[in-house]
């Protein structure tokens, strides 16, 4: 079995690479938690890449249903056809549309399913899809037919923690917390996003960085995407890496809220 | 072998399952902790605990059960700058045999000593040794080594051989004693909607059933009906007692409004609080300022009988608090009708609104006619409900009922 141990444009730490082994030699979903901008959905990515495998997504909203990722029998279509006398229209196959996780299932070969920010949909979503994931497979009454996977999918499945989520599901999962990066993953992870970095600046930058997150009037702290965001309006603008640290030119790019940027001038010296 | 460390972790307060168990042994027979400690932590938490909050309290138990000491020794700045060398080329170069099985042999307390003694002695920077402290060398400790036993001493690890992981502790911080599990309490929740179908909504859900019915009867032509959408109307009126008493029940409370104004899903939502029964003023924050407070007559003309009310309270107070003229108003130009205690106030409420509980913390107190008595009037004119997940759900199961 092929183990994944980080891609060339994702750094992973060593504790997550060995949880996704973990959780794929034990065919069972793996849950990422995590601050915003820990790159939990870009995990799933990297582990595609490292291993070669097709990627699915199921993006969750607050609407979306477990249903609707299993399949959609869209009967209007239907009406419509038998309306205009089309052809196979007594097919009712034609007309059921595989959801994401039964496009997983269906995969002639083995896929990574990203079921992403679980915790956005509504309390009962996960136990609604207890059975499907434990055994992969799930009935279509329309036509009879019961789906199995063929393959069982890699499935990985992120959440922000804004609701909590059943006990009965948690249990079947494999669960990770991605830990802010600290200095030194951090800048391996900018080098990554910039190879030509200087230096000098990247420590300034880093520098300042942590010293924002570390103040405890700031409301919402910045994150990955926000400083690499912030490292390319600095190159763009051809700002002295010396006065990163004592101005922070381009704050705006940082720090998201009025009051947060308030707080800033403040407290900064 | 050793399940004593399940019940280790069960005593220290984590709902460690049986399934879970299973699949940490499975993981076990599978080789994936990799025959070393540190995987061996990483395999038990990823499987066993489900929450960083409670990762704190799984590294404690992991110590208590594993019985480490975590290695606390004042190392120089001088001797950390040596040691921080990610550029050290990762090879086993420098790999000897004999040397890794003599390591292997020394106990944790030699290894300690070891090092202390050697620090006291080294006075430059050694990468590649067995003997110094340095990175990437045979010897006990340091940075990135390649000896199968010792001690990290700064610096990213690369290889975890170092066993005190856990030792370090680093998720205090996510410590959630104040997290609520407050899904249980949204579950219960969840009873009360009523479904919009009498209710004015724009049609805008395409209904299957009628659909076909219409064509059908329309001879094959296709004739699209739609449906009202769904949608919860219920209203909730929350009327919550803060301060006293109630000081005791705090956290209940307080997880009980987390789940009322998290589950989201009520047409509207309502909170206001008040001190042992709401008089001719109730407030809108839990601190009770006059300041922000608004008239128990506006409350009861502008919100429509259609709220459901939910009050939550001990019911125990002085009984000329609930009974007596004691927060009577005085002024000369009142309603004549006005009401003229709390009591006339609860059955304001009563009359006003027809679906209405009162969800208690507290239970009936068990001796003295004192308290007892507020309690037992208030439980005569509301069905009253403990505030348990059971007590909820009958609570708002009650209000459905018409």
């Amino acid at each position: 079995m092929k183990e994944f141990s980080g891609s060339q444009n994702y750094v992973a730490s060593e504790e997550l690479m060995r949880v996704v082994n973990i959780a794929m030699v034990l065919q069972k979903p793996l849950l990422i938690k995590g601050e915003p901008g820990t790159g939990k959905t870009m995990l799933a990515e990297a582990i595609s890449a490292a291993l070669g495998k097709q990627l699915i997504i199921w993006n969750i909203k607050s609407t979306t249903k477990a249903q609707d990722g299993l399949y959609v029998y869209d009967v209007v279509q239907r009406l419509y056809d038998s309306q205009l006398g089309n052809e196979g229209v007594d097919n009712i196959q034609q007309y059921v549309k595989l959801g994401k996780l039964g496009e997983a299932f269906t995969a002639d070969q083995q896929v990574i399913l990203l079921i992403d920010e679980i915790d956005k949909a509504d309390l009962e979503f996960p136990n609604d899809l207890l059975w499907e994931l434990d055994r992969m497979e799930f009935h279509i009454p329309e036509t009879g037919e019961t789906i199995t996977a063929k393959h069982r999918p890699i499935v990985i499945i992120t959440s922000n923690a804004e609701k909590e989520l059943p006990d009965a599901f948690l249990r079947r999962c494999v669960f990770h917390y991605i830990e802010f990066p600290d200095k030194e993953l951090m800048a391996d992870i900018v080098r990554v996003h910039f190879p030509e970095l200087n230096e000098k600046l990247l420590t300034q930058v880093l520098e300042a960085f942590y010293r924002i997150r570390q103040l405890p009037q700031i409301k919402k702290k910045p994150s990955t995407s926000e400083i690499i965001d912030w490292l390319r309006a600095l190159i763009h603008g051809g700002v002295d890496p010396s006065r990163v640290v004592k101005e922070i030119p381009y704050l705006g790019v940082l720090l998201k809220k009025n009051e947060d940027m308030d707080a800033l001038k403040r407290v900064w010296r | 072998m050793f399940e004593e460390f399940l019940y280790t972790l069960r005593r220290g307060g984590l709902k460690v399952s049986l399934t879970e168990w299973m699949s940490l042994m499975e993981a076990l027979e599978k080789g994936l902790h990799g025959s070393s400690f540190s995987s061996f932590y990483y395999l038990c938490r990823c499987l066993l605990v489900k929450s960083e909050a409670d990762f704190d309290t799984f590294d404690r138990c992991f110590l208590q059960y594993f019985r480490n000491v975590p290695f606390e020794q004042e190392i120089s700045q001088e001797l950390l700058d040596w040691l921080n060398r990610p550029d050290v080329l990762n090879d086993y170069a420098n790999w000897d045999e004999e040397q890794a099985k003599l390591n292997e042999l020394l106990s944790e307390d030699e290894i300690e000593r070891m090092l202390q003694e050697r620090m006291k002695e080294q006075q430059e920077e050694h990468n590649g040794g067995n003997y110094w402290v340095g990175t990437h060398g045979m010897s006990t400790f340091g940075n990135s080594g390649l000896s199968p036993k010792g001690i990290r001493v700064g610096g990213q690890s690369m290889y975890h051989r170092a066993f005190r992981v856990a030792g370090e502790r680093r998720f205090r911080d996510f410590r959630g004693d104040n997290t609520l599990d407050t899904r249980q309490f949204q579950v219960a929740l969840k009873h009360l909607r009523q479904y919009s179908g009498l209710v004015d909504l724009p049609a805008t859900e395409f209904d299957v059933d009628n659909t076909i019915q219409d064509t059908a009867d329309n001879g094959g032509l296709l004739k699209v009906r739609y449906k009202k959408p769904r949608q919860n109307t219920v209203k909730v009126l929350l009327l919550m007692d803060s301060g006293g008493s109630m000081d005791y029940y705090a956290h209940l409370c307080s997880s009980l409004f987390q789940a009322v104004s998290k589950v989201g899903h009520f047409k509207d939502l309502k909170v206001f609080y008040f001190h042992n029964c709401p008089y001719s003023q109730v407030y809108r924050a839990p601190s009770l300022m006059p300041s922000d407070s608004v008239p128990t007559d506006w409350l009861l003309s502008n919100l429509s009988s259609e709220y459901k009310v939910i009050f939550v309270g001990d019911a125990q107070m002085a009984p000329h608090e609930l009974l007596g003229g004691y927060y009577y108003s005085r002024d000369p130009n009142r309603d004549p009708d006005a009401p003229k205690c709390g009591l006339d106030w609860l059955k304001r409420f009563r009359v006003k609104y027809p679906h209405i509980v009162w969800v208690n913390p507290s239970e009936r107190p068990s001796w003295g006619q004192y308290w007892t008595q507020t309690y037992d009037t208030i439980a005569g004119i509301f069905p009253m409900f403990p505030l348990t997940v059971d007590g909820l759900e009958a609570s708002m199961k009650k209000l459905l009922v018409r």
